[in-house]
C-alpha cells in the first residue's frame, strides 16, 4: 500500500538515499525564468557543462517582464536578454517577448500541455507546487540546484514526509478554491507543512475544475510545504486530452489503506469568503471581518489566479459596472494563451469599460519587479499568493483574496462581500 | 569547521526572504553585491554580526537563493533559529551558510562558537546541540561541491534514462 507521492518518488529515484547520501532524485520537466537561472548558467559555463536535456527544459520569461509599454530599466532588459543568449546557446526551447505562448511559468506548462501525471517537475520559484494539481511532484528549488538539473536533470534529495489534507462537503455559493485554500493556510499557519508533501483529497477536492487545483496547490507553499498533488482523474483527463495530451494515468493514486505521516480534514462548507489581515498568508479570515476597510488598488492576476476562469469570475462581478473613485485596477492574464482567450470571449471589454486596465501577461504587481507596484500607503486587495510586508512595493500593504473579493473591492473601493454584488 | 563571531538578533518568526532581499534587488545577473541590500526596507538592518539569530520557520516564502547570497556577502556564516523553511535550508548549505536550528536565547552581540562538525553551539558558557543533515555536515565541512557529486553519478543517470 502506497500513497500517491509515494509512487512518485519510487519511480524517480536514480540512486537510494542512504543516511550518508540524499537520493538522486530525476527531473521529468524543468521550467526555467530569467530571474533564478543567470547565475545557474553561469555554473555550466565555469565548468565547460552543457544543459543535458534541453527537451526537458523549457523556459519563459515572466519576472520583470512590462505589462504595459518598454521595459522599466535597463537591469531588467538585461536580465531578459541573458535568458535567450543562455537558452540560445544550451538550445533550451524559449518562449521569449515575441512569443504568442509566454507567460507566467506555472501558468503556460500546464496550458501547453507540458504538465502531466506521473511527472517530477522543478523550476527556480517556490509556486512550482502548482503543477502537483496534475498528480504530479512538483517544488521549487534554488539557484544551485538549477544548475544541478541544468547539468545532471537531477537533484539531491531527502525523502520528505506526507500530510493528506481531506477537504469534504462542497464549497458553497460565491465561495472559490482561492478561498478554501486561504482558510486551510490559516488553520495549519505559515509553517504547518514544513518538510512535506501534501495531498489534497476529499469530495471538495474531486469537485474542483484543473484551475481551481492549481489554485489550491500553488499555495502549498505558503503553509511551509514542499509541494501539494492531487490524484489524477476524469478532470485531468479531461483538461489534458483538450490539450492533444492522451494516456493512461490511472496507477498515479494513493492505494487504499496507504498511509500518511500525518492527516488534516477540513469542511469545504463552511468556508467564507477569505481576505487577509495580516503580513503573512495564513492571516486569512471571513471577509466579514474586515468589510468597509478603504482599498486604493486592486490586482488581479499572478500563477494563484491568472487563469481564464479566475479572469470570467471577476468579470462577473465588474460587468456593467464601474471601477470605485480613486481606485487603481489591474487586470494581467497569466498568459498570451489566457489574453487571447479572454478577448475572444469579450472580458477585456468589461474590465475596461469598467475602468480597470487590462495588460500584457507576466508576475507584474504580485512581485513587484517590473514596476508595478504600489506606492507606500496604499492598501490592495491582490489575488496573489504573499502579502509580506513591501511584496507589492515599500510601504505598501496587500489583503489576499479571490478574483471575486478583489473584482468586488474594485467596484466599492472598500472590502467587500462579492455575494452581495452576485 | 568552527566558526567564532558576535551574533545580531532579530525578534521575530517567520523572517521570509522578501524581507532579506526584497525583490526590486533580483534583476541582476550575478551572485555579488547583494550584501549592502540585506533586508533593506528595515528601518534598523540586522547586519555588523557573523552569526544572525531569528525565530522560528527562518527564510520563509520566495525560493530566491539571493536571500542567502545576501546574507552571505553581508558577512554571515550562520542563522541560528528554532527552525527554518525547507528551501532556504537547502540553498544556505549550498553556500556554506549553516542553518544551526536551535532555539537557545542570545542577546545582540554575544560571542558565539558553532562547531560544525561536533553539532554544536556555544555562548557564555552555555552549550547546545543541533541536528544537521550527515550529507549537509559533510558538504559544510569539506567544502564539498554537491554539482561535482552530482556529475559522479553520470553512469547511473545515463543507466536510468535507458530503462524508462
Amino acid at each position: 500500500m502506497r500513497t500517491l507521492f509515494d509512487k512518485l518518488w519510487e519511480a524517480h529515484v536514480v540512486r537510494a538515499e542512504s543516511p550518508e547520501t540524499p537520493a538522486v532524485l530525476y527531473v521529468d520537466l524543468h521550467l526555467v525564468h530569467e530571474v533564478t537561472s543567470p547565475q545557474a548558467f553561469d555554473a555550466l559555463r565555469a565548468r565547460g557543462l552543457r544543459v543535458r536535456r534541453p527537451d526537458r527544459t523549457l523556459a519563459t520569461m515572466d519576472h520583470s517582464t512590462p505589462t504595459s509599454g518598454g521595459f522599466a530599466d535597463a537591469q531588467a532588459l538585461a536580465q531578459v536578454r541573458t535568458l535567450e543568449t543562455n537558452c540560445a546557446a544550451h538550445d533550451v526551447p524559449l518562449l521569449d517577448m515575441a512569443s504568442d505562448r509566454r507567460g507566467i511559468v506555472h501558468v503556460v506548462a500546464p496550458e501547453l500541455g507540458r504538465t502531466r501525471p506521473g511527472m517530477t517537475i522543478v523550476c527556480g520559484d517556490s509556486h512550482t507546487s502548482t503543477h502537483g494539481a496534475f498528480g504530479a511532484l512538483a517544488f521549487g528549488i534554488g539557484t544551485s540546484e538549477v544548475a544541478h538539473v541544468l547539468a545532471t536533470q537531477c537533484l539531491l534529495q531527502r525523502r520528505p514526509k506526507t500530510m493528506r489534507v481531506r477537504i469534504d462537503g462542497r464549497l458553497g455559493w460565491g465561495v472559490t478554491a482561492k478561498d478554501l485554500v486561504l482558510a486551510l493556510i490559516a488553520r495549519m499557519g505559515v509553517a504547518g507543512a514544513t518538510g512535506h508533501v501534501i495531498e489534497y483529497a476529499g469530495e471538495a477536492v474531486r469537485a474542483l475544475t484543473m484551475e481551481e487545483r492549481m489554485t489550491v496547490c500553488n499555495m502549498s507553499i505558503e503553509a511551509g510545504a514542499r509541494a501539494g498533488m492531487v490524484a489524477p482523474d476524469g478532470t485531468t483527463e479531461t483538461y489534458l486530452a483538450e490539450r492533444g495530451v492522451r494516456g493512461d494515468w490511472s496507477e498515479w493514486r494513493t492505494d487504499e489503506g496507504a498511509t500518511f505521516d500525518r492527516e488534516v480534514s477540513i469542511d469545504a462548507s463552511a468556508v467564507e469568503p477569505m481576505i487577509t489581515r495580516g503580513t503573512t498568508p495564513a492571516t486569512g479570515a471571513p471577509v466579514a471581518a474586515s468589510a468597509g476597510r478603504a482599498v486604493q488598488v486592486v490586482f488581479i492576476g499572478s500563477c494563484t489566479n491568472g487563469r481564464l476562469s479566475d479572469l470570467r469570475e471577476a468579470a462577473r462581478v465588474m460587468r456593467g459596472r464601474r471601477v470605485a473613485d480613486g481606485v487603481r485596477v489591474l487586470v494581467v492574464p497569466g498568459s498570451q494563451t489566457v489574453k487571447r482567450q479572454a478577448e475572444a470571449e469579450g472580458l477585456d471589454r468589461v474590465f475596461v469599460e469598467a475602468g480597470a486596465s487590462w495588460r500584457e501577461p507576466g508576475c507584474s504587481m504580485c512581485i513587484a519587479m517590473n514596476g508595478d507596484r504600489l506606492s507606500p500607503g496604499e492598501t490592495s486587495v491582490s489575488t496573489s499568493n504573499r502579502n509580506f510586508e513591501g511584496r507589492q512595493g515599500p510601504g505598501g500593504r496587500t489583503l489576499l483574496a479571490s478574483p471575486l473579493v478583489a473584482a468586488a473591492a474594485a467596484v466599492t473601493g472598500r472590502v467587500t462581500d462579492p455575494r452581495d454584488l452576485l | 569547521m568552527k566558526i567564532c563571531a558576535k551574533c545580531v538578533v532579530v525578534r521575530r518568526h517567520d523572517v521570509d526572504t522578501d524581507q532579506i532581499i526584497p525583490a526590486r534587488f533580483l534583476k541582476g545577473t550575478t551572485r555579488a553585491g547583494l550584501g549592502p541590500h540585506a533586508f533593506n526596507d528595515w528601518a534598523e538592518r540586522p547586519v555588523g554580526g557573523g552569526v544572525l539569530v531569528a525565530g522560528r520557520n527562518f527564510g520563509c516564502g520566495s525560493s530566491r537563493e539571493h536571500a542567502v547570497w545576501a546574507l552571505v556577502d553581508a558577512g554571515f556564516r550562520a542563522v541560528v533559529a528554532p527552525s527554518f523553511a525547507d528551501i532556504f535550508a537547502a540553498n544556505a548549505v549550498k553556500n556554506g551558510l549553516v542553518p544551526v536550528a536551535c532555539d537557545m536565547a542570545f542577546e545582540a552581540g554575544d560571542d558565539v562558537t558553532i562547531d560544525v562538525a561536533a553539532g554544536t553551539v556555544e555562548s557564555g558558557g552555555r552549550r547546545a546541540t543541533f541536528p544537521l543533515d550527515p550529507f549537509a555536515r559533510y558538504c559544510l565541512v569539506n567544502g564539498v561541491d554537491e554539482l561535482g557529486f552530482l556529475q559522479e553519478q553520470s553512469d547511473m543517470i545515463r543507466r536510468y534514462e535507458c530503462r524508462r
